[in-house]
């Protein structure tokens, strides 16, 4: 059968590399298994080998969660400018950023699946065999436009991979609308996210209109900020050339959304810190701390510090245009944002609680060694669509039958032959 | 429907678990018939009147078996024409807690590791209510009432616009129609999406499996109540529905030395809670939020 022979041969693809190829995938399915045993584990014994609380009931699982859901919306945002700007080239573009969208919405998934205290009652969230309570809860949007987003993502760069392994034009008039689609959706996932902590009167830390904004400033940062590195990661492996040019552009946007996400959290503080009302407490929890209570202020400090060095090497084409400062400023962005939107939002909001308790929440190992296992899954999960992904693009990885055509450059020169057709120009 | 074995929705759930099952994530304890039927169980509103007797008689089995004690689950309904509201004289409560402990007996809380308190009494400085920030919750003296404080006792407010309903993602918290906001405990599938909506922290997680001492266990339960819970689920303060629903006050009622909590019908103009509205200044918890709680505190002095 045809699929089960594509299937094999990508199977081969995965399995066969290089050292260093054997060496980082194992390395992650190590750092994944530590994670799992954590797990178990946790499902065994419960929560309460978490850190968190009754006072601080959501804790790091939540906070990478939403951080990821950032980076997945972003990476899949990055295909405005990529059109806009001409990156060469696009067709590349298109299908290692929405591969990547789609990793880090599994890790998102999977993130948020770590967190249920009963993960074998998931089915009650499903579609009509369960009862999700669509529309009144925020939760049940997110699991709706979240697996959407996710299934969108695999869907559109395995087609496109599938029409170039046999060599043919993608259908324009299909596939341009769904990458077309995916772009408010992305925008939706973090929307909806961001609506998620938004929509709680409860928590005045989070029921600010700014917040929603917010997200999506600091998601174009932390987003393409990591693009900016994976792309110089595949150019050093493989043979796509993804132009320089490209990635100083990127950096230029990112100094745009830094700049946006540093005056909306400047209008965040100015708004709590003058108007000093008793919805002050989580944010002088945050950025000064609340008598004894301070584990977060040297965090927050130092993402504000690092956000605003990485604007100032993003603004400056003589940081930008020099690989090593780009790289520095890029990871910047990545720590200071993740420090920003992770702890530094979803704990400010739980401390104090409601009823004014203040209880310091550290993540324990437990939590660690769990969220580094799914990052490691999902790091591990874009690698493999990458064994596969780039031979592909490339044209190295098709059906047989055009294999033997390509050694005979006379029926090459075919129309439909030709795999690497300029998507949407 | 009736004469069908199996509709769609179970076929696909049985296929649902088998995958689950395969995954291994249920481990071999899935394999039994208890497990299988408990994962497959309804959601509460959903079931049948034979369902909920199948579901009652095996957890009673399994609470006899777990606790060596007799239980006995009731899943009576509201009663028509009751809608139970609780007041809460401020200036009687001396800040003993008798009403805390009374509750974690009555109610079958874990007891440590984690410790599950529904009521939370705060302690306040006077001249200064509605700023809880300033609130201690771990006050320990010699003897209360101290001398320039203020006891604020806070449970759930049973909101009759309850933002922990709204944002449950899977409906497994509701308000019943005598208005208890109740939790289906083997609904819930433990996100605590609801204890970040309550303004009232009145939700409270089972961290681990309960511990309760088998010679503390109460028996008589309410499905929707103070049956034993497992880990890793929500749960709350029902203003005592086992109880209240067979025409018993609430444990911290009864338990309360100082008279200060009332409790009773709001639909009934008879009844002393109207009463307390109608004659005394009650005000509600964050009435700027628009909950509307059916707790009410007012100062008899």
């Amino acid at each position: 059968m045809e699929a089960w022979r594509f299937f094999k041969r990508t199977l081969v693809l995965v399995l066969k590399g290089r050292p260093a190829y054997y060496i980082w995938c194992f390395l992650l399915i190590a750092v994944f298994s530590i994670g799992l045993k954590f797990y178990f584990n946790q499902v065994n014994e419960g929560l309460i080998v978490t850190n968190m609380r009754d006072q601080v009931s959501w804790g790091l699982y939540i906070a990478n969660f939403t951080y990821l859901v950032g980076v997945a919306a972003a990476a899949v945002l990055l295909v405005i400018p990529a059109y806009i700007y001409h990156f060469e080239p696009i067709k590349e573009i298109v299908v290692l950023g929405e591969l990547f969208a789609a990793s880090s919405m599994i890790m998102a998934l999977m993130l948020v699946f770590m967190d249920l205290g009963r993960p074998e009652r998931f089915w009650h969230l499903i579609p009509f065999i369960g009862k999700l309570a669509f529309p009144q809860s925020l939760l049940a949007w997110d699991v709706l436009v979240l697996n959407g987003y996710l299934f969108l993502n695999i869907f559109i760069p395995v087609y496109i991979l599938v029409k170039s392994y046999y060599r043919q034009e993608p259908n324009k008039r299909f596939i341009i609308p769904l990458i077309l689609f995916s772009i408010p959706m992305a925008v939706g996932i973090h929307t909806v996210t961001a609506f998620l902590y938004n929509g709680l009167p409860a928590r005045p830390f989070w029921n600010a209109s700014i917040l929603a904004p917010r997200f999506l400033a600091s998601a174009f940062c932390s987003g393409p900020a990591i693009i900016i590195i994976i792309f110089q990661a595949i150019r050093a492996i493989s043979n796509i050339k993804i132009k320089d040019e490209a990635l100083f552009k990127i950096a230029e946007l990112i100094a745009y959304a830094m700049f946006l996400n540093l005056f909306l959290m400047g209008a965040e503080i100015f708004k709590e810190f003058y108007s000093d009302t008793i919805h002050l407490a989580p944010i002088t929890y945050l950025y000064k701390g609340i008598g004894d209570h301070r584990a977060l202020v040297p965090w927050i400090w130092s993402s504000f510090f690092l956000n605003v060095a990485a604007f100032l090497m993003f603004l400056l084409p003589a940081t930008r245009r020099r690989i090593i400062t780009l790289n520095i400023a890029c990871l910047f962005t990545i720590v200071g944002i993740w420090i920003e939107k992770g702890i530094g939002f979803v704990l400010p909001g739980f401390t104090p609680d409601p009823l004014g308790e203040i209880y310091e929440y550290i993540p324990n190992l437990t939590e660690f060694a769990i969220s580094l296992g799914i990052w490691a899954l999902g790091l591990l999960i874009f690698t493999l669509f990458m064994k596969v992904a780039i031979p592909i693009v490339r044209g190295d990885f098709v059906h047989s039958r055009h294999e033997k055509k390509t050694l005979q450059p006379s029926l090459s020169k075919n129309a439909g032959i030709e795999g690497k057709g300029n998507l949407g120009e | 429907m009736a004469d069908k074995l199996y509709t769609r929705r179970d076929v696909v759930k049985v296929i649902s678990f088998s995958l689950l099952a395969g995954s291994g994530l249920l481990g071999s304890s899935c394999v039994n018939k208890e497990a299988t039927e408990e994962f497959l169980q309804r959601h509460y509103l959903e079931m049948t009147e034979d369902e909920k007797k199948r579901v009652v008689k095996r957890l009673e089995e399994r609470y006899r078996k777990d606790y060596g004690v007799k239980f006995n689950i009731s899943t009576e309904a509201a009663k028509k024409g009751t809608l139970w509201g609780y007041g809460l004289d401020l200036s009687r409560c001396i800040g003993c807690r008798r009403c805390v402990y009374a509750c974690v007996r009555e109610n079958n809380n874990s007891r440590h590791d984690p410790q599950v308190h529904l009521i939370r009494v705060l302690r306040l400085k006077k001249g200064n209510l509605i700023n809880l920030e300033h609130s201690e919750h771990y006050y320990n003296p010699e003897h209360v009432p101290e001398e320039g404080f203020i006891y604020m006792p806070v449970q759930c407010q049973h909101c009759e616009n309850p933002p922990c309903v709204k944002v449950c993602p899977v409906k497994a918290t509701w308000k019943e129609p005598d208005g208890l906001v109740v939790v289906d405990y083997n609904w819930c599938i433990g996100c605590r999406y609801c204890m970040a909506a309550c303004p009232y922290k009145g939700r409270v997680f089972n961290w681990a499996e309960p511990k309760i001492p088998k010679e503390e266990i109460n028996g008589e339960v309410h499905y929707l109540g103070n049956r034993p819970r497992m880990k890793n689920v929500v749960e709350k303060c029902t203003f005592c529905i086992q109880r209240v629903r067979s025409g018993r006050y609430p444990a911290c009622v009864e338990a309360c030395p100082t008279g200060t909590r009332k409790f009773g019908n709001l639909l009934d103009q008879e009844s002393e809670i109207r009463y307390l509205i109608e004659n005394k200044r009650v005000f509600r918890l964050k009435e700027d939020l628009n909950t509307e709680p059916k707790f009410y505190y007012f100062f008899s002095l």
